[in-house]
């Protein structure tokens, strides 16, 4: 009785703590991003530089507050995040609105890539510890060296080919058939941006149906380049856990081969993978970026990259601190759910 | 996590095999010796591709029919003209392929020695002084490296050159993009080399003769947490080139004008996607995955020889594994035994 109230306190500690860490990590990369980007200039310079003429230039500096010290600024954009205000874009959007508006649609993206990179690199990677060193485990292993090799976009562009172009099955670009989109965005009662949601809102099979077939391209680009990453700590871990004393024991005991991998050895070998999908996160909001631009899937990644071309760096900025904290609060939620389901991290 | 992972492994054996100082043994030849198997297969695989890629690049003049930035009729299909025809910018694709080795291996040796550079006397100092210093350096470089890299490269470019970049300031804002992002894995395993290193005996000798702190770190210690990093560049240099890639493809990268760019060329290529024009996407495409894969391959066989402590995290075959095949394979017997005996069971 006495060990668990403790055991409860020490999770509680752990969970406070790690906590009160992601202050610091936000802050320091706010403010590295902040100042990496205002060292050389203002950003209504670098996008409109040249296209107006510099007292108009100075004017709207004047009204954006860009004239002021560097160190007010920051202030004034720090005071700013902590009520959710990220800033305007040039064209006079509120940063805060995209965030809302093309998170969802990230997320979208990040969670159908999760599902292909689990579908497949747990049995992959399982295949590959059980066949250990023979055909296929070689052949799963140069998979995913390749896979890791390979830069997602070029993935997505091979993919598009083959699919869209030359056979023609899966759409081309996209989150939806413009029709069906115009009907996701209003034609719902709660607008959630996630249009898998929409759709099951909408109720309709054909319009399911449509979600799913432009997200298979997209999920399997992003989801391909962390299965590997995926198929390799498996592998790893289900190796490792092969030689522990009670797997020895299991078989000892007679249990038969197939059983001593699926319940003794496969689920101790899954708890590491809790631990690394925290920073796959960071790995795959990076692949999402360029994933979304090679298919147009109009999430952060893409408006990022677009911003980028517009030169509007406020846009920029907006939405990077934004990932930033997302990447933060993300690590603190699997860091909580390894510490829930394995004691030995909370201490 | 796998490159940070590298801590406080012992490399001296190996990579100078006790040789006096002044006689150097070319660390290649001692390496692959240590290597048998598949390993070695795949290391000489390794290092040929990378020999390839680096001779490419040197002889790219010599090598390539055209200029990287000549141009010809626009979306020209293979012929022998044009062995793997021309970019929708009219880019001869096989002499862009072949100049844009030479930009990675550029970027490549400029965005390690800078991180090596920075990092490892930023870890140095950190682990030899501890303290708050060490603190606020181990969460700075903790938070920088849980940043998505790509986006770290972005905005550093755009601090270097407002994001428009030619000639050589476009290859040195690509490195620097990608310094940022590798010192914090340098920091990191110096530091934590150096906590180590720094109660041995050697160093308390040298304090008790009179040794000032710069001169510890520098003269003392940096040579003996030094060998921990030929493994960590291997590994940095295959990711440097999928983030050049990464931000060539956003078009962050370098003109087409002053340098031949992989990435870059794949983005132009995606309006040739559309109309089933495959070379201009997939040949530049396929040198990326290339140079990474020959990379990744002696890294990941470098790190099991040189890092025991990694053996068990690697992909690769090590003497570790070794032990673990007889047991998977003796298990697997036993396992085709057992399934047998139970099906017997099942049966009766």
């Amino acid at each position: 009785m006495a060990q668990a109230v403790s055991s409860r306190m020490a999770l509680a500690r752990y969970l406070l703590l790690r906590f009160v860490l992601i202050i610091p990590t936000v802050f320091i990369l706010v403010t590295v991003v902040f100042f990496f980007m205002r060292i050389i200039g203002d950003p209504i310079t670098a996008s409109l530089g040249g296209r107006l003429p510099p007292d108009e230039i100075w004017a709207r500096k004047e009204a954006a507050g860009y004239n002021d010290p560097i160190l007010v600024q920051y202030g004034r954009y720090l005071w700013g995040i902590l009520h959710g205000d990220f800033g305007r874009t040039t064209d006079n959007q509120a940063v805060s609105t995209i965030l809302i508006n093309y998170g969802p649609a990230t997320a979208e993206l990040v969670f159908w890539g999760l599902i292909v990179a689990l579908a497949v690199g747990i049995p992959l990677g399982r295949l590959a510890a059980r066949k250990y060193n023979k055909g296929a485990d070689i052949a799963i292993r140069s998979f995913a060296v390749l896979f890791y090799a390979a830069p997602v976009f070029f993935v997505a562009l091979l993919l598009k080919l083959v699919f869209s172009i030359w056979l023609g099955w899966l759409p081309v670009s996209g989150r939806a058939s413009p029709r069906i989109q115009t009907l996701l965005e209003s034609g719902v009662q709660t607008n959630t941006h996630v249009y898998i949601l929409n759709a099951l809102q909408y109720g309709e099979w054909w319009v399911i149906q449509d979600v799913l077939l432009h997200a298979i391209l997209p999920g399997l680009a992003l989801g391909l380049l962390t299965a590997g990453v995926f198929i390799r700590l498996i592998r790893i871990n289900l190796l490792q856990t092969m030689r522990a004393d009670y797997v020895t024991a299991a078989r000892a005991r007679g249990v038969p081969e197939k059983k001593v991998v699926s319940k003794h050895a496969f689920r101790n070998a899954l708890i590491p993978v809790v631990t690394v999908m925290g920073m796959e996160i960071a790995l795959m909001l990076g692949g999402a970026i360029l994933t979304e631009t090679t298919f147009e899937w109009q999430g952060l990644g893409y408006w990022l990259s677009q911003y980028l071309l517009k030169r509007d760096f406020v846009a920029v900025q907006g939405i990077t601190t934004a990932i930033a904290v997302l990447i933060a609060v993300a690590s603190f939620l699997i860091d909580a759910i390894n510490a829930l389901v394995d004691p030995r991290v909370r201490y | 996590m796998s490159t940070l992972a590298l801590d406080t492994a012992d490399f001296g054996n190996v990579l100078q095999p006790a040789s006096p100082k002044g006689k150097f043994r070319l660390p290649g030849v001692a390496l692959i010796q240590t290597t048998h198997g598949l390993q070695r297969v795949m290391l000489l695989t390794g290092i040929v591709i990378v020999a390839i890629f680096l001779i490419v690049a040197i002889c790219a003049p010599w090598l390539a029919p055209y200029g990287f930035a000549q141009i010809f009729q626009p979306q020209q299909a293979m012929s022998t003209t044009h062995p793997l025809g021309t970019t929708v910018g009219g880019f001869d694709v096989l002499s862009r392929i072949i100049y844009g080795a030479r930009t990675a291996v550029e970027v490549i040796l400029l965005a390690v020695a800078l991180s090596i550079v920075v990092g490892v006397p930023l870890g140095v100092i950190s682990g030899y002084l501890a303290g708050w210093l060490d603190r606020v350096l181990v969460l700075v470089m903790d938070a920088l490296y849980a940043f998505p890299s790509l986006l770290m490269a972005i905005v550093v470019s755009i601090m270097i050159n407002q994001g428009r970049s030619g000639g050589f300031t476009g290859i040195l804002s690509a490195a620097v993009a990608i310094t940022v992002i590798f010192v914090p894995q340098y920091f990191r395993v110096t530091r934590n080399a150096t906590m180590a290193a720094k109660v041995e005996p050697y160093v308390d000798a040298a304090r008790v003769a009179g040794a000032k702190s710069p001169r510890i770190m520098f003269g003392h210690i940096l040579p003996n947490v030094s060998q921990s990093i030929p493994v960590l560049m291997t590994l940095n240099a295959a990711e440097s080139i999928l983030t050049l890639a990464g931000l060539g493809f956003l078009g962050f990268g370098i003109e087409p004008n002053s340098a031949a760019e992989w990435g870059y060329d794949l983005n132009k290529a995606r309006s040739d996607i559309a109309n089933g024009i495959w070379w201009t996407a997939v040949f530049p495409g396929a040198a990326i995955v290339l140079i990474v894969v020959g990379v990744t391959l002696i890294g990941e066989s470098l790190n099991d020889v040189l890092n025991p402590l990694l053996r068990t995290r690697g992909g690769t075959t090590t003497a570790d594994e070794q032990e673990l095949v007889e047991v998977v394979e003796t298990s697997e017997e036993a396992s085709q035994t057992n399934e047998e005996t139970s099906q017997e069971e099942d049966e009766s």
